[in-house]
């Protein structure tokens, strides 16, 4: 049993007077700041003809602003050994890096002037149109990401926020210009939608400070909700196969849609994925498809609770020959952890391992950041690394077993198949 | 700057002993965070491989986590996960390693772990058996993905005798033939404590862990690792050309030159050409993992990305025990030919022989890789990593010296590199030129 115990974060949370959360984290490991700031500006704002419209936005956004051009940007991370990382998922853009504590000041400004008052310049549109073009192309040719966006767009229908390619398609893109992105970002971007996080060797005083120097004079009106219906109820059983005979394994995306971040059985989900298709090398699914049945190199689950019901999802990459068992092996783990819930050691396991872990997941300063994120975005609470240990005891081989019972019905699950694979009967 | 000299002191206290039965130890106070990160490498790797046996090193990397004498089969899971611990190993050209980071009162149960893996791992017939397919599954998912397959053929031709020619993955015929009497033999000819390094990192007691370490593995006895010399990879004649033609939706571009080793004169030179080129990365195989970040000033960023022709450009420079390859990779934009794409990168590998890089150039490239080594001193695992890794291919204090040795990079040194080594008789091109998707041509 462990005895080194997590001593706890101690974030500072100050609101600007235009709305903008920061949120500070002092951490002297390397005399360097990472500066994580989150709009909430994902997947899921894309208009319905537009898909793709929000990652194109993170892949632009930093290419030039009305103040500077997108090489002088590019110059001025450079110089300073900064490299600013910029995604989208379904709720958030994000923008990332990490720069030494002397270019703290600079870099921020710079990021508020991208964050703010982006140019997205003509010419750069229509060379960042034809690189995403290729990114869907190549998305298209692997057979990971076609069972994977598959099985989203089965489970939630393809218009749905959460079943849209989030690239979009390469007729989606081709119809993005540049007033598109500029309307998006001047609906999307905005002091109420931004949480700004600064972990570093920095005092946190001092780094609400830098925030408020550099997104302070910041004025936007709120953005409008998004909608977001709920998933069409489970009903039978799907398997779907996309054929593609050109590759040497076949990938398996299985799933259902899951349960909302605030639903009071996260614990207990959290839990029942780690025993399910986690713990270790896989949890039940590694040791049944890879361990004794030697089919798949991975093998895995993972839980998606999100502001809807996000997806419950099972992949594996096996060989052509092997896709009806690895169907079989999946379905038959799933049916008996609902029939029988986890034994009392498989949950004292988990416990111990995913309470162990939060040393590990809070080392680094992008670690940390990204934890302070998720709280911030779904509300847990400043302390919420302290609680967790408590909340997960609290779980009961009942609640687990309750969780399974609920979401792991083969009868109702929706599969996709993509690789060189043809479907036998 | 003051923060980058604080940083550099990093990786100078290591306390550095060596066993009777030649197990070289280094280990690291950092007191950061509750943690501790073991990491046993071994030298072995696929260039101690034969003809008939490639794969071998990363076979029996697998098999070594499937059971000891004292861990039985069903026990290897959880010793390191009630730690709230990560376990992971990885086998390269080089080296094979393995690593456990958890809070750091779980050290003694992680030198446990790899005392039984150094001396007594089981090779069950069956789990050899399971493992073959599993292996094989890990190498079709690789070419799934048209890079990696056109990397390995890049390889392939660009060696013609060296060991570095085939991949750490094995060929395909050598996973279906080799038996388990094979792995078990390469296991108890390089798995003795002289072949190996124990790095220990973290929030732990150096005199402590070190007590550890000699109650586990003081009586693993050593055994003589015999090595016929490696063929020595002749000088390349002209450029070297390869096309890999499959069903597809998208064109690869691949150049590959001959690449310094570790100690060669060159290498840091050579460094300091692939961050103006491509943009500055960690130095070690992990940083490759990692999706490189983006650094748009670079030479090739600008020439290919920024122009249309490709939608990602980068460079790889890892450092090595012998001379292995520096590649560049593009991905085509649509509708971009592979000729095309090729030109300008090769005008601008002209352009570089030529001209050199600039006092400007010089000076961002040495900061950016200045600002790397600090960023990526922020976990005990990567820290024990680069340790391990440096002391498998060379020595661990190159680890220390790492800073100084980008910084006395000259304008002059990184024209002579260049010159050299870009030059056209050193490059091997491969392209992955994709044929309609459904047309049946090229399929496996």
């Amino acid at each position: 049993m462990t005895t080194a115990h997590h001593r706890g974060l101690a974030p500072v949370r100050a609101v600007l007077d235009n709305g903008a959360v920061v949120i500070a984290q002092q951490s002297p490991t390397t005399p360097a700041v990472t500066i994580n700031a989150t709009v909430a500006a994902g997947t899921v704002c894309d208009p319905p003809a537009q898909a793709g419209l929000a990652h194109f936005v993170s892949r632009t956004i930093d290419r030039g602003t009305h103040a500077r051009r997108g090489e002088d940007i590019a110059e001025a991370l450079d110089r300073r050994g900064v490299s600013l990382s910029t995604s989208v998922n379904r709720h958030v853009l994000s923008l990332v890096c990490t720069c030494l504590i002397d270019d703290l000041d600079a870099i921020l400004d710079l990021l508020a002037d991208i964050v703010r008052h982006p140019a997205f310049p003509e010419d750069t549109v229509r060379t960042r149109r034809s690189e995403i073009v290729t990114l869907i192309r190549q998305d298209e040719d692997s057979p990971a990401t076609v069972a994977t966006e598959g099985l989203l767009a089965d489970l939630y229908g393809p218009a749905h926020g959460y079943g849209r390619r989030p690239r979009g398609s390469v007729e989606s893109v081709e119809g993005i210009d540049r007033a598109a992105l500029e309307r998006f970002h001047a609906a999307r971007f905005g002091p109420g939608s931004l949480s700004l996080v600064l972990v570093g060797d920095l005092e946190p005083a001092r780094a609400v400070d830098a925030a408020r120097l550099a997104f302070g004079a910041w004025q936007a009106p709120p953005a409008p909700a998004v909608a977001l219906e709920a998933p069409p109820p489970a009903g039978v059983r799907r398997v779907r196969v996309v054929p593609m005979m050109n590759k040497a394994q076949a990938d398996i995306a299985y799933g259902f849609t899951g349960i909302r971040r605030s639903d009071p059985a996260f614990n207990a989900y959290w839990l029942m994925n780690n025993i399910l298709g986690q713990y270790s090398l896989g949890g039940r699914l590694g040791d049944s498809i890879r361990e004794r049945q030697g089919m798949a190199y991975y093998v895995f689950s993972s839980l998606d609770a999100n502001v809807i019901p996000g997806p419950f999802i099972i992949r594996a990459g096996v060989s052509p020959a092997n896709v009806d068992r690895a169907l079989a092996s999946i379905d038959e783990e799933l049916t008996r952890l609902a029939a029988d819930g986890p034994t009392e050691r498989e949950l004292t396991e988990s416990k111990q391992y995913l309470i162990g872990s939060m040393p590990r997941t809070l080392e680094t300063n992008a670690g940390i950041a990204t934890f302070l994120q998720t709280v911030e975005f779904f509300g847990l609470g400043l302390d919420y690394d302290l609680r967790i240990p408590e909340r997960l005891r609290a779980v009961t081989r009942d609640d687990v077993h309750e969780a399974a019972r609920r979401t792991l019905v083969p009868a109702r699950a929706t599969a996709v198949i993509a690789g060189p694979y043809a479907p036998t009967g | 700057m003051a923060s980058l000299e604080h940083a550099a002191a990093a990786g100078t206290r290591v306390h550095d002993e060596t066993l009777d039965n030649g197990l070289r130890v280094l280990i690291q106070e950092l007191h950061t965070a509750p943690l501790a990160s073991v990491w046993c490498w071994y030298r072995v790797g696929s260039k101690d491989e034969t003809t008939g046996q490639t794969g071998v090193s990363h076979w029996v990397e697998h098999m070594n986590f499937k059971g000891t004498t004292n861990i039985p089969r069903d026990k290897v899971k959880g010793i390191i996960e009630q730690f709230g611990g990560y376990w992971n190993g990885y086998t390269w050209i080089d080296q094979t390693t393995y690593t456990e980071t958890a809070t750091r009162d779980a050290l003694d149960r992680m030198l446990f772990i790899e005392s039984e893996r150094m001396a007594s791992c089981l090779y069950d017939p069956a789990d050899c058996e399971s493992e073959r397919t599993v292996i094989i599954s890990e190498l079709q998912g690789g070419e799934n993905d048209p890079d990696t397959l056109l990397d390995q053929e890049l390889t392939a031709v660009a060696f013609k005798s060296h060991p570095y020619r085939h991949p750490t993955i094995g060929w395909l015929s050598d996973l279906q033939t080799m038996t388990r009497d094979d792995l078990y033999a390469h296991y108890r000819r390089f798995y003795v404590p002289n072949n190996a390094t124990l790095v220990i990192v973290g929030d732990i007691d150096a005199r402590d862990a070190m007590r550890g370490v000699v109650r586990h593995f003081g009586g693993v006895r050593p055994v003589e690792v015999v090595r016929r010399p490696l063929t020595v990879e002749p000088a390349q004649l002209g450029e070297r050309r390869l096309m890999v033609s499959r069903e597809g939706t998208t064109a690869y571009l691949k150049v590959g030159v001959r690449a310094p080793a570790i100690g060669d004169a060159d290498f840091f030179p050579m460094l300091v050409l692939d961050a103006v080129l491509t943009g500055a990365k960690g130095v070690n195989l992990w940083a490759s993992f990692r999706t490189p970040p983006p650094q748009r000033s670079a030479r090739l960023y600008r020439a290919l990305v920024d122009a249309g022709l490709a939608s990602s450009v980068s460079g790889g420079l890892v450092p090595t025990a012998e001379p292995f390859l520096y590649t560049m990779s593009a991905t085509a934009t649509a509708g971009t030919p592979l000729a095309s794409l090729e030109a300008v990168l090769v005008e601008e590998l002209d352009r570089v022989r030529t001209h050199g890089i600039t006092p400007g150039e010089l000076e961002k490239a040495i900061h950016q890789l200045r600002a790397r080594l600090v960023f990526e001193n922020d976990s005990i695992t990567h820290i024990a990593h680069q340790l391990g890794y440096f002391e498998t291919i060379a020595s661990w204090r190159g680890v220390a010296s790492l800073q100084a040795r980008i910084e006395a990079v000259t304008l002059e040194s990184v024209a002579a590199a260049a010159a050299g080594r870009l030059a056209a008789v050193n490059r091997t091109i491969g392209w992955f030129e994709p044929r309609p998707v459904g047309s049946g041509e090229g399929a496996p």
